[in-house]
């Protein structure tokens, strides 16, 4: 089965050379795109199925032996993340090809959205399977370099402002990422992660600490690790509805996958993991203030964003098995549910005409479909029983608490702090956005608007526009699939259980890169 | 292993120049800086491959210690192939940025200037009175004067700042 392992890169990257040049013939273009990334959800849901059930699947390319080859490793935290990450990008695919429809994109079509579309997917996809630290590195800037062109698509002013905070920052994070890849490979004389990860015991400790912080640091920016944050909530809400979602969905996560990597095979020993820990919590609080202060949804849900990124980075701190299990359920829950809020914003947008609570009331009356579409996410995100985000919660408070330390323990009260006030954030944008009535907005006063900062270039657009079904119908889909993800909760978490308990110390992932023995 | 010194202080020197031009406020400084970065990272990468040697081609009769190590030298070709790409890709982002706003400055973040309008009016008029960057007034004056030269041109450059899903290149002859 090892075949199917390029198949995902493979895939997407000749649908993107295949929809450039079928960028004359929009209504193929879709179909191409479409066809590409539900073939890529097939086969990355047989991978999961195969992987769980039979082991590991490690593929040589041009069958080259794992050090001198490059090797592209599927386990079970993979498997997992390339699942999840098909069925959304798939998702926000069809959502953006049902806003182009109704806004009729056939008159000027922007050509490009779907080869980037499809780079993107090819490089999210290329950082989970990529054993390799260099090849991660081209993971990352196949979907860097998509992400750029995204996120200034149409190249209007407040997305080039936008756009070239995103840019710089990711670009000084790439060259970060090279130097210290450049910097281990004077050290131990491989990129293969498996064999860095033999070699790295040989290294003094204070080496590897300089190695290990570099990495941190260069992951750390993508993954939005306070304080290096900064530039998340200024940059996604300008670019389009869907492409903030995906962004919002999956960038991130990459950075975070990468850090459990790098915590568990690379540096597995514990020193930095009470500094991670003080990150972690510095990030849960100053992210969700963040949001407390904001007016304008999208931004909110970008500090929200920040915020949760935080309980990831909690079960990786933490170095144990419960813990990097509780994380890996919990970007499982959070990719869905970030991404469901970021289209239900989407929606938003288009019925009220804006995106700020300041200007929107009555969304409740004048589409229920909405509300509801808004409501169960928000509920899910805030943490509320029986949905999948209390769950993981549920599970890293446990995983804190068998850890046992002051900070641990401290960390637990901080996560249940900072659930209580993502729900009051997303719950003012419920009772403002939806409950109140629509002719109370002007001369509105309370106490829940007193301190909310505008965002910049808040201008209000026509909320005429109809909201087109397959729109709708995508964020509902969404909503079943973090649904799902309550439902089958005890599957999914034995899943990323056994992913987690693969994941405790290094030897498991590289006796799968290296089964014939471990000859260094 | 060891290193020659020319080579780390050109890095060195790089960098520093690097960094510099980095934090500047022209789009065309902070490209020039990302150049003179990517190529340090490509000579950090060399320095790391140790001392130089003969073409590493197996059947030559070389010795396998003669030989330099080829690894780093594909991962510095990897990498000048996406430095060239994303610097075009800047440069484009900023002839764009050029052709909105006829300035190639990085604009004040539009929230930090309205907190530190907040923070002025918490704080009394003498806060608002001086600007907290270095750059002072400056960045913002290129902008607004840009503004009177679009509205010089034509009534086409005010629409193009709405943020519209698909919206037509305001692609205008001049």
């Amino acid at each position: 089965m090892t075949y199917l392992v390029p198949l995902v890169v493979l895939l997407p990257l000749l649908g993107a050379a295949a929809a450039l040049i079928l960028g004359k013939q929009p209504g193929v273009q879709r179909i191409v795109t479409i066809g590409v990334l539900s073939i890529v959800v097939a086969v990355s849901g047989v991978l999961l199925v195969v992987v769980d059930s039979s082991g590991p699947l490690v593929m040589e390319v041009g069958g080259w032996a794992a050090p001198f080859g490059i090797v592209l490793v599927v386990d079970r935290l993979a498997a997992l993340m390339l699942v999840i990450s098909a069925i959304v990008l798939l998702a926000v695919l069809v959502f953006s090809v049902g806003q182009g429809l109704a806004d009729g994109d056939n008159e000027t079509p922007v050509s490009i959205y779907h080869p980037t579309y499809l780079i993107l997917a090819t490089g999210v996809f290329t950082a989970f399977v990529a054993g390799d630290l260099f090849n991660l590195y081209v993971g990352f800037e196949i979907l860097l370099v998509a992400s750029y062109v995204l996120i200034t698509l149409g190249g209007t002013e407040p997305r080039i402002r936008a756009g070239v905070t995103y840019i710089v920052v990711s670009l000084v994070s790439s060259l970060l990422f090279l130097a210290s890849i450049a910097m281990i490979y004077g050290a131990l004389g491989t990129v293969n992660i498996a064999q860095i990860s033999l070699r790295m015991n040989d290294l003094p400790v204070d080496v590897q600490i300089i190695l290990h912080v570099m990495l941190l640091v260069a992951f750390g920016i993508k993954a939005a690790v306070f304080p290096l944050s900064f530039w998340l909530p200024d940059s996604y809400p300008t670019a389009p509805a869907p492409v903030t979602a995906v962004f919002a969905g999956l960038l991130t996560k990459v950075g975070v996958y990468a850090i459990i990597r790098a915590e568990t095979v690379i540096f597995p020993g514990p020193e930095l993991n009470p500094a991670l820990m003080v990150l972690a919590l510095l990030t849960m609080v100053i992210g969700v203030l963040g949001a407390v202060a904001q007016a304008d949804i999208k931004r909110l849900l970008s500090f929200t964003l920040v915020s949760h990124i935080g309980y990831m980075i909690l079960g990786v701190a933490l170095g144990t098995a419960a813990g990097t299990s509780a994380a890996i359920f919990y970007i499982v829950h959070h990719i869905v549910v970030q991404t469901t809020l970021f289209l239900a914003a989407g929606l938003i947008e288009r019925q009220g005409g804006s995106t700020s609570i300041n200007k929107l009331g009555g969304l409740l009356a004048a589409s229920p479909v909405i509300a509801v579409l808004f409501f169960v996410p928000a509920l899910n995100l805030g943490g509320i029983p029986p949905f999948s985000g209390f769950i993981g919660k549920l599970a890293l408070f446990e995983a804190s608490a068998q850890q046992g330390t002051v900070l641990a323990h401290i960390l637990i009260g901080a996560g249940a702090l900072v659930s209580l006030l993502t729900l009051y954030a997303l719950m003012r944008v419920w009772n403002m956005a939806f409950w109140r009535p629509a002719d109370d907005v002007e001369g509105y006063e309370s106490t829940l608007l007193k301190n909310v900062s505008e965002a910049p270039n808040a201008a209000a657009t026509q909320p005429t526009r109809t909201t087109p079904r397959i729109m709708t119908a995508v964020t509902a889909a969404m909503v079943v699939v973090s649904l799902a993800l309550t439902v089958f909760a005890g599957p999914l978490f034995a899943v990323s259980s056994r992913a987690g308990e693969n994941l405790e110390g290094p030897s498991y992932y590289i006796d799968i890169v290296f089964p014939g023995g471990r000859d260094d | 292993m060891s290193v020659s010194i020319v080579l780390v202080v050109v890095m060195a020197l790089l960098y520093a120049c690097a960094v510099y031009l980095m934090l500047e406020r022209s789009m065309t400084r902070v490209l020039l800086g990302f150049l003179l970065a990517g190529n340090a990272t490509n000579l950090l990468i060399l320095i790391m491959a140790g001392e130089a040697g003969l073409a590493p081609i197996v059947g030559n009769g070389v010795a396998a210690e003669d030989m330099a190590d080829p690894l780093p030298q594909a991962l510095i070709l990897t990498a000048i192939v996406i430095t060239f790409a994303v610097s075009a890709f800047l440069m484009a982002l900023i002839y764009r940025s050029w052709r909105l706003a006829r300035a190639d400055d990085v604009e004040d973040d539009a929230d930090d200037v309205a907190m530190r309008a907040g923070m002025a009016r918490l704080l009394g008029e003498q806060a608002a009175a001086s600007s907290d960057t270095e750059f002072g007034t400056r960045a913002q004056a290129a902008v607004s004067s840009a503004r009177d030269l679009e509205e010089q041109d034509g009534p086409a450059a005010a629409e193009s700042a709405d943020s519209g899903w698909t919206e037509p290149e305001t692609g205008r002859a001049r």
